[in-house]
């Protein structure tokens, strides 16, 4: 995942930007620290959000994590199969268990982190 | 890893569903070393003990065992614990880990003259073999037959000193707990694990003895509740003397004002401890204790409500603070193993 339009959070969510598109999801060092993810409260399609604001709600066995929005955006697109099928983002972070899509206010991407950033941020803390 | 009580113990090896499954399907270990064993011994032991327990150590037989409680005089349950008698003067106690010094200072404080009362947790370890395969597993390690031991019954047996296994455990699956001396419990769990025996840690035992409907000192058990409210009773039928008895009679004639249910929620989004029980916009309880259940694919949890509401059948609101789920009550156990 070190596309150069993927960018990254300190909150441990990647967003891959497609024009005015992009998808969001946690990254793999987000599902190690979360343990077995059991639901997934995905958000309504149309839900609009400003940047840091919560997006949805992922659980563990052990615990309920927010997950944020990198940008500001409307929720476009949710991942259908994480309703039954949750552990795919223990399986593919990265891939299938990519969390939904937003359709972006802005193409200008601020404040987000590239993936050798992300690296050299996961290994400072 | 985290602090358990004081302890730095693994949540998860390889992933808490992956531990449980495989404890309801195959064999796991769990290192339970941080509990609390007393052992207690001498001419007026039986008398000592049952003064002191809810448990009616009278009834019990060699090499039995039986689950109590240890209760203030006002009834508040100070821990929940298993008895083995392996005479009528030699008892071995087996206690939780947050409460082991707290329960060694009530019970020393009460035991007569001439009655000895050791702390054993530090020279005996424990370790819990628990699933379908865990018998064959203790007998090929262990060099003993405990495939006709009965639930609740014991067998001592030498492993570098005395050794004791009995078919007891938390997760609802046969089983057995395992106590060895202490300089031989490093070796004992290579050699299960040598056998292809995973460990399992403490994610996978809170979800396993959830399923099973088993409760949790410091959750569904408290000082601050009494057997009666813990729906416990079925456990409290002596009645010869022990610390608490007045209160708790009184208390299950009266009627308690709250009680100890189990719900269930279909689905998968989980109810937690804290979290308020409703009916109609009312709050009539709290969840004690709430997860997912992986074996049973829905959550299931314990909560304390108004004796009103407590009728299996029953539908309430669990308010998670972000959204209001739906629960219906329902009598533990919510998972038998087969």
């Amino acid at each position: 995942m070190s596309a150069k339009n993927v960018y990254y959070t300190k909150d441990h969510e990647w967003l891959k930007v497609e024009g005015d598109e992009a998808t969001v999801g946690i990254t793999d060092h987000a599902q190690q620290a979360l343990g077995d993810i059991t639901f997934v409260d995905l958000p309504k399609i149309g839900k609009v959000v400003n940047a840091h604001d919560s997006l949805l709600v992922v659980e563990s066995v052990k615990a309920a994590s927010d997950v944020y929005a990198p940008v500001a955006g409307t929720v476009s697109a949710v991942n259908e199969k994480l309703v039954s099928a949750p552990e795919l983002i223990n399986q593919s972070a990265h891939g299938d268990g990519w969390l939904c899509k937003l359709k972006l206010f802005s193409p200008a991407v601020k404040d987000l982190m590239t993936a050798e950033q992300y690296e050299t941020f996961l290994q400072e803390n | 890893m985290v602090d358990f009580s004081g302890w730095y113990m693994p949540v998860q090896y390889d992933g808490i569903l992956a531990e449980h499954h495989r404890t309801r399907t195959d064999v796991t270990m769990f290192d339970t070393c941080h509990m609390g064993r007393f052992r207690v011994r001498g001419p007026g032991s039986l008398e000592a003990i049952s003064r002191l327990l809810t448990t009616d150590v009278s009834a019990i037989k060699d090499g039995q065992c039986k689950y109590g409680f240890l209760l203030r005089e006002d009834g508040g349950i100070l821990d929940d614990l298993i008895t083995y008698r392996f005479n009528a003067e030699n008892w071995m106690i087996v206690v939780n880990a947050g409460t082991c010094a707290k329960d060694r200072a009530w019970i020393q404080e009460r035991l007569p003259v001439g009655v000895d009362f050791q702390d054993v947790s530090r020279t005996m370890a424990k370790v819990d073999v628990q699933g379908p395969h865990a018998l064959a597993c203790v007998g090929a390690v262990c060099g003993v037959n405990v495939a006709e031991l009965g639930y609740f019954r014991f067998l001592t047996f030498d492993y570098g000193g005395e050794a004791i296994v009995s078919r007891t455990g938390y997760t609802g699956e046969k089983g057995v707990e395992l106590y060895v001396d202490s300089i031989r419990i490093i070796e004992l769990w290579n050699r299960f694990l040598a056998v292809g025996v995973k460990p399992a840690g403490l994610g996978a035992r809170d979800t396993l003895r959830l399923e099973a409907g088993l409760p949790l000192y410091g959750h569904e058990l408290s000082e601050e509740v009494t057997p009666v409210e813990a729906a416990m009773m079925r456990y409290v039928t002596k009645s010869s003397p022990y610390v608490g008895r007045e209160a708790v009679m009184r208390h299950q004639a009266q009627g308690p004002a709250k009680i100890l249910v189990g719900f269930k929620i279909e689905g998968r989004q989980s109810a937690r401890a804290g979290q308020p029980v409703v009916v109609n916009g009312r709050q009539v309880g709290t969840v004690t204790s709430g997860s997912f259940g992986p074996t049973l694919q829905v959550v299931v949890g314990f909560a304390s409500v108004e004796s009103a509401c407590s009728a299996a059948g029953t539908r309430v609101q669990v308010d998670t603070g972000r959204a209001m789920l739906e629960a219906v009550i329902v009598r533990p156990p919510f998972y038998k193993a087969v």
